[in-house]
């Protein structure tokens, strides 16, 4: 591990690190982003339609339900080279980062919709009733009340979320998506030189903190029911 | 006589169908006058929290016939053979509620928006502008006496002081009818009683006719003129709470009544009795000991029902009056010159 404290180690792997951790975060936000646009809307759904929900529907219920299931029972490395054809048709290439995020999206957003779900299951079904007696809207009951009631719960949840999609992204840099994980399993794995592997773990590690101590300090400070 | 403001015919929910069908209420008929305090009491699954809820279709009847403010919200209308319930549209319904508001036993304030915001709502829904909603809001804070909470979270109020920001909320879109579902079988006496004595207000106030859901006596006697009785689905007694009072017709009125379980048939069909209600004295009073001194005479306690909250003296007792109408009068009067006492004679039906 001598290495480590050498110059030259450091301006080899320094660039490499630069670029690895951009990769990271850039497949790790940008695949969140898209898997919160397609994730959010089925929790709603799945709450809504549940069978204390505000408009139960049974049939389209377990549809959703058994879609969600099925995307989340493919394990991520599986699915991304089944997805590949459909990859390569939508963001014109199967690697690199942009050939990562959409099976990163495919796979995080039912992984999303059940953690949205259950944050919004804990609003109390009496405020919700208290909303609907006032003469709330579908509409405004979910934007009005179930949404703000629980973003502190969300917000929880997002940090979940985000450091499940950046531990997907390592596994990502398996067929050549770039990023701290891909830096990491090269190094460690295919040339055998673990002080590399090491930094590039340590770096993820790190990611890992600063996400989840931010999203819990947010979490922690809007939610009025603690004070 | 003033005119009615709820008007309910024949209805019924049932819950479920074939052998598992439970039969909430069976045959409801009701007529609610406006401005008046209605109570509906019942004990626990007695289907008192269904009507309720029929009453802004937050439940959907089975049957029935449903009308608030002179506008049908549900009613039968012939479907080949027999008749199916028919309901306002979801827009039509949308708007009635904003007049027939709500409170609730767990309060069920929006715990991420602070006092003021939790005021407005209701005019958010209702697309009023935020200044002008902020203004109301602020008023109808002042009117329930939490003018300085108005930044305060829920979490930060005691129950008596949520279910005050409750009643702001409810008040906001200016409601014909205030529903209040079992509103104070959370709070401890002292509370029930200072938000009780709101509700009377405002009801004198607002002209703001109020329905009171409670499984208590002491709430329909505080506060309403009228009164329902609901016994397993049915409605087993309605009238003016005096005469329901003295005079319990039903098995259900006076177990209500009597929650202490008087055996009645143990008393002679002569005899005359009295209820005396505490409400709050110090419990350092021993009213039968002084009366017996005092006046001399010896009443019989037939039951009670009584408590000692913070050293205030809270129930009712039932005395059995001498035979004798004079110390039978002195009795009485002796009772009702004590502080925190009221009594009123009832008559029996063994």
């Amino acid at each position: 591990m001598g290495e480590l404290f050498t110059v030259e180690f450091w301006d080899y792997f320094g660039p490499l690190l630069l670029t690895g951790t951009r990769d990271t975060l850039v497949m790790t936000v940008v695949s969140t982003v898209f898997a919160y646009v397609l994730g959010l809307p089925l929790g709603v759904l799945l709450i809504l339609t549940g069978e204390h929900g505000i408009c139960p529907h049974r049939t389209l219920n377990r549809c959703v339900g058994w879609v969600i299931n099925v995307g989340r029972s493919l394990p991520f490395i599986i699915l991304m080279v089944c997805v590949m054809p459909f990859t390569k048709l939508l963001v014109g290439t199967k690697i690199g980062v942009l050939g990562a995020i959409p099976p990163l999206v495919i796979s995080a957003a039912p992984f999303i919709a059940r953690m949205v779900e259950t944050s919004l299951s804990e609003v109390d079904a009496g405020v919700v009733e208290a909303a609907q007696s006032m003469g709330a809207s579908t509409f405004q009951l979910v934007w009005k009340v179930y949404l703000p009631e629980a973003l502190p719960s969300l917000i929880l949840g997002g940090s979940i979320s985000i450091i499940t999609i950046l531990a997907y992204t390592a596994i990502a840099g398996a067929i050549g998506a770039g990023g701290l994980g891909d830096l990491a399993i090269r190094y460690g794995y295919q040339r055998r030189e673990p002080a590399k592997m090491w930094v590039a773990t340590i770096l993820l590690i790190v990611l890992v903190q600063v996400v989840q101590t931010v999203f819990s300090r947010v979490s922690n400070r809007i939610d009025k029911r603690l004070k | 006589m003033s005119d009615s403001i709820i008007q309910i015919e024949h209805l019924t929910k049932t819950f479920g169908t074939g052998p598992n069908a439970v039969h909430a209420l069976e045959d409801i008929s009701l007529d609610i006058r406006q401005g008046e305090i209605f109570g509906i009491i019942g004990l626990s699954g007695a289907g008192k929290s269904t009507l309720v809820r029929c009453m802004n279709l937050l439940e959907r009847p089975t049957s029935g016939s449903i009308t608030v403010g002179g506008q049908r919200l549900a009613w039968m209308e012939p479907d080949g053979d027999s008749e199916k319930l028919v309901t306002v549209s979801e827009k039509e319904l949308r708007l009635a509620r904003r007049d027939i508001t709500m409170i609730f036993q767990s309060f069920n304030l929006l715990m991420q928006r602070t006092c003021l915001k939790n005021v407005c709502f209701p005019m958010e829904l209702a697309g009023i502008s935020g200044a002008q909603a902020r203004k109301r809001a602020g008023e109808l804070l002042e009117l329930v006496g939490l003018g300085d909470k108005a930044n305060a979270y829920p979490s930060q109020l005691s129950g008596g002081q949520k279910q005050r920001v409750a009643i702001a909320r409810a008040l906001a879109t200016d409601p014909k009818v205030l529903l209040c579902d079992e509103a104070t079988s959370a709070l401890d006496p002292t509370t029930t009683a200072s938000i009780l004595s709101l509700l009377k207000d405002l009801n004198e106030k607002l002209g703001v006719t109020v329905v009171v859901i409670t499984h208590q006596m002491s709430v329909i006697e505080e506060i309403c003129s009228r009164v329902a009785i609901l016994d397993g689905g049915v409605m087993a007694e309605q009238g003016n709470v005096q005469d329901i009072f003295s005079n319990p017709s039903t098995d259900a009125a006076r177990r209500l009544v009597y929650p202490g379980g008087v055996r009645v048939e143990q008393v002679p069909a002569s005899s005359r009795a009295v209820r005396i209600s505490f409400n709050g004295g110090t419990v350092y009073q021993p009213l039968i000991a002084s009366l017996a001194i005092d006046c001399g005479v010896k009443v019989n306690i037939l039951g009670a029902d009584t408590r000692n909250i913070n050293g205030h003296a809270f129930g009712t007792m039932l005395l059995s009056l001498p035979e004798d109408p004079n110390d039978a009068a002195k009795a009485l009067s002796y009772i009702r010159a004590q502080p925190n006492v009221t009594a009123e004679e009832v008559e029996y039906h063994g």
